[in-house]
């Protein structure tokens, strides 16, 4: 089941960043490592609720910076 | 010439002169509209003229939780929201030495946050959309200024600085923010001024004529068109010469 939320994460990311999926690793920044924007950040949180059914408040989802961060908060919150 | 058939807009204010001319026009492009305002009979009324595609939502722009569900409940009679016309308006006219804070903070409240409020619940479905068209209903003195008017003006002032910066932050998604700055229309408003107030007016305005709310609609029309989508940022100055900016 973790092992299925970094799969669908990570999918999320690669289709909305177009970047390679072994760039998408545990520590790997949204913006300073895949080239996101911080539109791009927005848009990957909403994303991230609509495929988990969860909703995200803002202040957490400051601190989402890393693929690492979304899969830990996304597992504490499912 | 602008077909919007198959898109979904929210105006509010609709129950004015200046709403409701651009909720026909709109409707008359073909898009389905959600006519808001705190008015219903005004509402009602309108949408029995306009027939299919037009849905009564009144709302209380004063009250914050019912502007947060306004888009909500848009999104809900229509299917989403890809136009927001933000329309409604109020004045609390006084001389800026007795104006005090509750004039101040009403109009402010109204004209400003809560086009704020509703941009924040239509801004996402745009993002998702990858287009939008927001359409902020300024005013000739918020780059004028105005005696007796320094909430008023300064609210209108607000919102072309905060259409702008949104206009920035979701261009690359497909969204455009701009602003229509009516300078005297012909409303209910402006009828109950005295001749010689109308006089006084006109002699300012190099048409020599006031401006009719169909040409306010019609430039709220060309901003929410699939045509003006490289125009962003824009403030469209709709006065008849009275400020050439």
């Amino acid at each position: 089941m973790s092992d299925d939320v970094e799969s669908r994460v990570r999918k999320i990311v690669v289709e909305h960043l177009g970047v390679e999926e072994d760039k998408v690793t545990e520590n790997a920044s949204f913006i300073d490592d895949l080239g996101a924007d911080s539109l791009d950040t927005v848009e990957l949180v909403m994303a991230f609720e609509e495929e988990f059914g969860i909703e995200i408040p803002d202040d957490a989802a400051e601190n989402i910076q890393t693929f690492g961060d979304a899969v830990k908060y996304i597992k504490d919150a499912t | 010439m602008f077909d919007l058939t198959g898109r979904n807009a929210l105006i509010t204010g609709a129950s004015g002169g200046i709403g409701g001319a651009i909720a026909t026009a709109l409707h008359g492009a073909g898009a389905s509209v959600a006519l808001s305002g705190t008015r219903e009979a005004p509402l009602q009324e309108l949408a029995g003229t306009l027939g299919d595609r037009a849905h009564v939502l009144p709302c209380d722009l004063s009250d914050a939780a019912a502007v947060e569900s306004l888009p909500k409940r848009a999104a809900e009679a229509m299917g989403g929201v890809d136009i927001l016309v933000n329309n409604a308006g109020i004045t609390r006219d006084n001389l800026f030495m007795r104006m005090n804070d509750e004039d101040w903070a009403q109009v402010l409240e109204v004209n400003l946050t809560s086009t704020m409020r509703l941009c924040k619940g239509v801004i996402r479905g745009m993002m998702k959309a990858r287009w939008g068209r927001i359409v902020n209903i300024s005013s000739i003195v918020g780059a004028t200024g105005n005696p007796g008017q320094a909430n008023y003006a300064a609210a209108k002032a607000g919102m072309v600085g905060m259409s702008k910066s949104l206009a920035y932050e979701v261009a690359s998604r497909g969204i455009t923010v701009n602003c229509v700055a009516p300078g005297f229309i012909a409303t209910a408003m402006t009828d109950k001024l005295t001749d010689e107030q109308k006089s006084g007016i006109l002699a300012q305005i190099p048409a020599g004529r006031m401006g009719a709310a169909d040409e306010i609609a019609a430039a709220a029309l060309y901003l929410a068109s699939p045509e003006a989508a490289y125009v962003t940022g824009a403030t469209l100055h709709v006065n008849g010469g009275m400020a050439m900016l």
